[in-house]
């Protein structure tokens, strides 16, 4: 049995879709567009607008519904969190008065909107790792800061650096796991006692972990060398990336009904 | 006309950096006036024991090493000369031993296709050259897997097919059969001869005598020192030194000598089950 294997990486969910083959460079602006869409869109109403472009997307990617919103899960926490202290620390007009703690109608108000806010930006963003092979992820985000490498930005080594991260994070799983079984079979327990018993007791773990991550990548570097890696100068590629009239359309798309929304935004703020 | 040379060491010797200097008593260096030639086409087997120089030697047929003193020189190309780096790095191909930290994509396909693409190759002739190079190691119909799900075995020869698809002249292995299982063993001498046959030069490192039957030569490291270079039927005929380099003599060949030696005893010029059974029981 394993211990580590509930974790689950770079969550992608292979489907054939139009949304999956879209070009990534597109996917991800077009997320940056929502993100920015959602934090600059503040009447309430505009969240079942955002819903359902959320809903027919998930319908295009031909994904289940319920996976894209499970894909929430791990930030539910923060979403709450961040309701719960907008309920008691806004000021307005009372609702509930306990003396010590005070929920007022705009606190209320205030925390359905962050939460529901929070809640739309992870979804959006999951949705994008979802639908997008890792490495594509990176080849995009690789591409899309290109532009910035004459001035010194290093885009290709950090897509190099977040490909490896991608590959090695399973392997590192099973050698954290083989180390966890080595030392509970020589009678080391890591959960007994304490909250800084159990840290100490992953001391053990944690330094033959190192001393192995620092051997790979040693490793790692010389046969990247062998194989002829110099950067990314002079590199091609086996799948390059390819912009079609679909991802001009998505982007457009977008763009589109975002500012629309900004716009009727305005207009009923004002 | 003599075949081309493929590498040629020069009197190199190689002492690991940090042993060099220091206060602890002068090292014995990892290769010790080391002189050998390859040709093109050959098939060697380079032996030795654990700290015998095997893979500090290899790594200098790909420039990863430089001679402390001496030279080394690839398909003419001095390992010293920077500019030459990346020709040499593209005609010798290297597969080291544990395939874990050898390979780079999170993708069997994408792994394969690294070298090529940072040889600056055109994608439709990566295409091409990985779909061949999955194909000759059989991993053709996992392409699209993720790394992680590969077993040993498989990864391992992911690692040969990374080096297959960079389509160099030359092909060295350091100990790429380690970490197999007998079958996976077999499988990787079969691909191995294949491209053999096709006129590939390979070196196998390896301390497993069993494998080198196929090969044309073998050259034994002792203590950094070349201390045998010849054939492999009188390789086989040496094995009262075997124990002196460090080699373990397989049952097998132990059987083969002394039954040669015996008078009357036709033996096969190699020591291989089958024909050793035709000889004994015609």
């Amino acid at each position: 049995m394993k211990f580590l294997n509930h974790l689950t990486f770079g969550q992608y969910i292979p489907a054939e879709s139009p949304v999956h083959t879209l070009d990534p460079r597109a996917k991800i602006l077009s997320v940056l567009v929502l993100l920015t869409g959602i934090f600059l869109v503040r009447h309430p109403l505009a969240f079942i607008p955002w819903g359902l472009l959320l809903a027919g997307l998930t319908a295009l990617s031909r994904l289940p519904f319920s996976m894209v919103l499970r894909s929430a899960k791990p930030v539910l926490i923060l979403v709450i969190f961040t309701s719960l202290i907008h309920i008691f620390f806004t000021d307005g007009r009372p609702l509930i008065d306990l003396r010590i703690v005070v929920v007022t109608r705009e606190g209320v108000t205030m925390a359905v909107y962050m939460g529901l806010r929070l809640l739309f930006l992870v979804l959006f963003a999951s949705f994008l790792t979802l639908t997008t092979k890792p490495m594509e992820l990176s080849d995009g985000l690789e591409r899309l800061f290109s532009p910035l490498v004459p001035l010194g930005f290093p885009a290709h080594e950090l897509a190099m650096m977040m490909t490896i991260a991608l590959r090695f994070i399973p392997t590192l799983l099973d050698e954290t796991d083989r180390i966890l079984k080595a030392q509970l079979a020589r009678g080391a327990s890591f959960d007994r006692g304490g909250i800084w018993k159990r840290l100490k007791a992953f001391l053990p773990v944690l330094i033959p972990l190192f001393v192995i991550v620092f051997a790979r990548a040693e490793d790692l570097a010389t046969a990247m060398e062998s194989r002829n890696y110099r950067g990314g100068e002079g590199r091609t590629r086996m799948n390059p990336l390819r912009w079609t009239g679909a991802d001009t359309a998505a982007l457009g798309g977008i763009l589109l009904f975002v500012a629309l929304l900004f716009l009727a935004d305005r207009r009923f703020l004002s | 006309m003599l075949p081309k040379r493929v590498c040629e060491l020069r009197d190199v010797t190689y002492v690991y950096p940090g042993e060099a200097a220091g206060d602890s008593p002068p090292v014995r260096p990892a290769l010790d006036r080391v002189s050998l030639s390859i040709r093109e086409g050959e098939w060697v087997a380079l032996l030795g024991n654990n700290g015998s120089g095997k893979s500090t030697l290899a790594k200098h047929l790909n420039a990863l090493l430089l001679p402390t003193q001496g030279d080394c020189f690839v398909y003419g190309m001095s390992t010293r000369r920077s500019e030459d780096i990346f020709s040499i790095r593209s005609s010798v191909a290297m597969v080291f031993q544990n395939p874990e930290n050898q390979i780079v994509g999170t993708v069997v396909e994408e792994d394969a296709a690294f070298g090529p693409e940072n040889q600056g190759i055109p994608p439709l002739e990566i295409r091409q050259r990985v779909d061949a190079a999955l194909d000759a190691v059989g991993l053709l119909e996992k392409r699209k897997k993720p790394v992680y799900t590969l077993s040993g075995g498989e990864k391992q020869r992911l690692a040969v097919a990374g080096a297959l698809a960079m389509d160099t002249p030359c092909l060295v292995l350091d100990e790429a059969t380690a970490m197999l299982d007998p079958q996976g063993r077999a499988d990787l001498l079969a691909v191995l001869s294949a491209l053999h046959e096709k006129g590939k030069t390979i070196i196998s490192i390896t301390h497993r005598l069993e494998e080198i039957t196929p090969c044309d030569r073998a050259i034994v490291l002792h203590s950094g020192r070349v201390a045998w270079d010849g054939g492999i039927a009188d390789l086989f005929l040496r094995s009262s030194s075997f124990r002196t380099w460090g080699l373990d003599i397989p049952p097998l060949v132990s059987l083969w000598a002394d039954l040669r030696r015996r008078d009357g005893m036709e033996m096969p010029p190699l020591p291989s089950l089958n024909e050793m059974a035709e000889a004994l029981c015609p």
